[in-house]
């Protein structure tokens, strides 16, 4: 014969109530263990998502090259000899290298002059070659943009500022469209670079910059020669084998061991990336250990309420049994009442948690870094699907272990008269 | 099936129950035959076996040792699931604390071993009115056991016991804990019930309840100390 439909649904809605009281506890102990679950893991995500959004800030996946010097003979030359690639050299490798979104140069000075009005401001400019501002994310607030390939071309006195240094310069006062003096030179503010977070940095912040066409650096101060290289590969798995065509490219040129790691001293962000992305993980696994941990000591709860359902409903289990109840159907109901618990529990921490995020995100981080690093908590969808996962799991066992008691009941045992 | 069909069949069945220290032996070695159609008593002081006796015809438990067939059916050796269906579709319990589910209703309870037998939500229904009409109920199906007298109670759970339209009742002191007047309407039930063709199994303190049953079983220490067949069984005799 079959059985009706959802058998042990209609049983379970049968059985009898816990009480009230004991019932809201559980469930708050599994709002609490989920509120904990959630809010960890929100914060993990925060953090994760600021520290990326901080990292991406110098630029993502790339290698910043410092020429060096030999350290072993090669072909006949002696060791000790300094490499400095020229700035034509920048298209050499565009040409010779592939499978590079691009590569540039940059030429720095220090303790350059910079002018406006009455104030004069004392700091680092960049001459760099055009694609600098995309492999360095260079995004110029509203109104504004960053050099392009004509700016190089004909060496335009165009500059594009960093935020702090247009601040020191300009005040409140809008920079762009508006003239400059670099060293006694008239150079015209094209844009300004937006406030970023930034945690990579080489040569200083970006912020405190004053970037313009390598081609006009050449020919205001002369100097060819290129302080830092920086390149981007198409995908972060073809970094080796860009930076290694690099030195070879170079090599012929200047005649030095490509093997001999210093002439070109490199920081391969990702590298130091999968570093991070590690660091991130540890971290974030912590988090959910802790969370799970919490959530668990709900489950307990929950596990702990339906032995004591097990052991009142003895004598109910015992009359089913004798009814004829096979054992899932007495076990089914438990495990679904077990599971209702933990669901509604962890219903309520969703609500809860999801408030006190939204509630968090409304505090205004003002200017502290620290705050800013630490980002914003957020819940992502797969933050609630971990959850809801986990509190799965948990509600089964939970109900599972104390339904399992309920199975071994011997209704011979509970039916005799008291 | 004939009149003489046995139900009921037990050889040399032996409990023992083990209790780690003592090993105490309920039952030493009982055969008994029950046919279709009988009213039986078993009776005896506590403690000699008799609601031991009770669970294993009902497979509410398996014996030590012995052959028990019920309906010719071979129990030793069961699963626990072949055990319930067993309980379920050949076997009515009536117990003297009634056993009724307090949270559901008198109609809910009766109809839970018909849940369990599969049996589709119309025949349900009508299964249910029927036995409820039967027993005298049909204006207290909605009621909670708690709502009912004591009396009414046991009728519900007699009801609960013939839903499936077992091969034989087990009643265990089912008049135990009901007073004079509703115990005897519940010995008038059985008698009724016996009357339309229906095998019972009385395990009863009450003589008066034994007196009716058409044959009577003595248990002492776990042996079958007497089995007489009763003079013309029936209400004339305690009346």
């Amino acid at each position: 014969m079959a059985r009706p439909r959802f058998l042990v649904l209609q049983l379970f809605l049968r059985s009898s109530r816990v009480q009230k009281k004991r019932a809201i506890l559980t469930i708050a102990a599994i709002a609490w263990g989920t509120l904990a679950l959630l809010l960890l893991l929100a914060f993990g995500e925060g953090l994760g998502l600021s520290l990326g959004k901080a990292w991406a800030g110098m630029g993502t996946d790339i290698a910043v090259i410092w020429p060096g010097e030999t350290t072993v003979p090669w072909k006949g030359l002696p060791a000790g000899r300094a490499i400095r690639p020229r700035i034509d050299d920048i298209r050499a490798l565009k040409e010779r290298v592939p499978g590079l979104v691009g590569v540039s140069g940059e030429i720095i000075r220090w303790g350059t002059n910079f002018t406006h009005g009455d104030t004069t401001v004392n700091g680092p400019v960049k001459g760099v070659s055009t694609v600098w501002g995309q492999l360095r994310n260079q995004i110029p607030v509203a109104g504004g943009r960053f050099l392009n390939p004509l700016d190089d071309a004909q060496r335009r006195r165009v500059v594009f500022l960093g935020t702090d240094l247009a601040t020191e310069l300009f005040g409140e006062e809008d920079p762009i469209g508006e003239s400059i003096l670099i060293d006694k030179v008239p150079y015209t503010v094209i844009g300004v670079l937006i406030d970023k977070i930034m945690f990579g940095n080489y040569s200083g912040m970006d912020a405190d910059h004053a970037i313009i066409p390598i081609r006009t650096l050449h020919a205001q101060y002369g100097s060819d020669r290129l302080s830092v290289l920086v390149l981007k590969p198409e995908n972060r798995s073809g970094m080796k084998q860009a930076l290694s065509e690099v030195a070879q490219v170079l090599s012929a040129k200047y005649g030095f061991d490509p093997e001999d790691d210093r002439v070109l001293g490199t920081w391969d962000t990702v590298e130091t990336g999968k570093i991070r992305d590690n660091f991130l993980l540890g971290i974030k696994l912590f988090l959910s250990i802790i969370g799970v941990l919490t959530l668990t000591v709900g489950g307990i709860g929950v596990a702990n309420i339906m032995y004591a359902v097990v052991k009142e409903r003895t004598r109910e289990i015992g009359v089913k049994m004798a009814l004829g109840a096979r054992s899932h159907w007495v076990t089914g109901p438990i495990v679904l009442e077990g599971l209702t618990y933990t669901l509604l529990g962890g219903l309520t921490g969703l609500v809860v948690a999801t408030i006190l995020v939204f509630v968090l995100s409304l505090i205004p981080t003002g200017d502290s870094m620290a705050l800013d690093a630490l980002g914003k908590p957020t819940l992502s969808p797969a933050i609630a699907a971990t959850a809801a996962g986990v509190l799965g799991i948990i509600g089964l066992l939970a109900g599972y272990f104390p339904a399992r008691r309920a199975a071994s009941v011997e209704p011979a045992e509970t039916l005799r008269y008291e | 099936m004939p009149a003489n069909d046995t139900i009921i069949e037990m050889e040399g069945i032996r409990k023992v129950y083990d209790t780690g220290k003592i090993q105490v032996e309920a039952l030493r070695g009982i055969d008994l035959n029950i046919s279709q159609g009988e009213f039986v008593a078993i009776v005896g002081p506590s403690g000699s076996g008799k609601s031991t006796l009770m669970n294993l015809i009902g497979c509410l438990d398996t014996p030590t040792a012995g052959v028990y067939r019920l309906s010719g059916q071979l129990v030793a050796g069961m699963k626990k699931d072949e055990l319930a269906t067993i309980r379920n579709r050949r076997v009515g319990f009536i117990f003297q604390n009634f056993n009724l589910l307090p949270q559901i209703t008198a109609y809910e309870n009766v109809e839970m071993p018909l849940l369990f037998g599969g049996v589709p939500r119309r025949e349900r229904r009508n299964r249910i009115e029927e036995l409820m009409e039967r027993v005298g109920l049909k204006d207290r199906m909605e009621h909670k056991p708690t709502e009912l007298s004591g009396g009414q109670m046991q009728r519900v759970a007699v009801a609960r016991a013939l839903a499936m339209d077992p091969d034989i009742l087990l009643a265990d002191e089912p008049t135990g804990n009901l007073d004079t007047s509703s115990g005897g309407d519940i010995m008038e039930l059985f008698h009724e019930l016996w009357e339309q063709g229906g095998t019972m199994l009385v395990i009863t303190h009450d003589a008066a309840l034994a007196r009716r049953a058409a044959r009577q079983v003595e248990i002492q220490d776990g042996l079958i100390t007497r089995n007489t067949v009763g003079t013309g069984a029936g209400p004339a005799a305690s009346e």
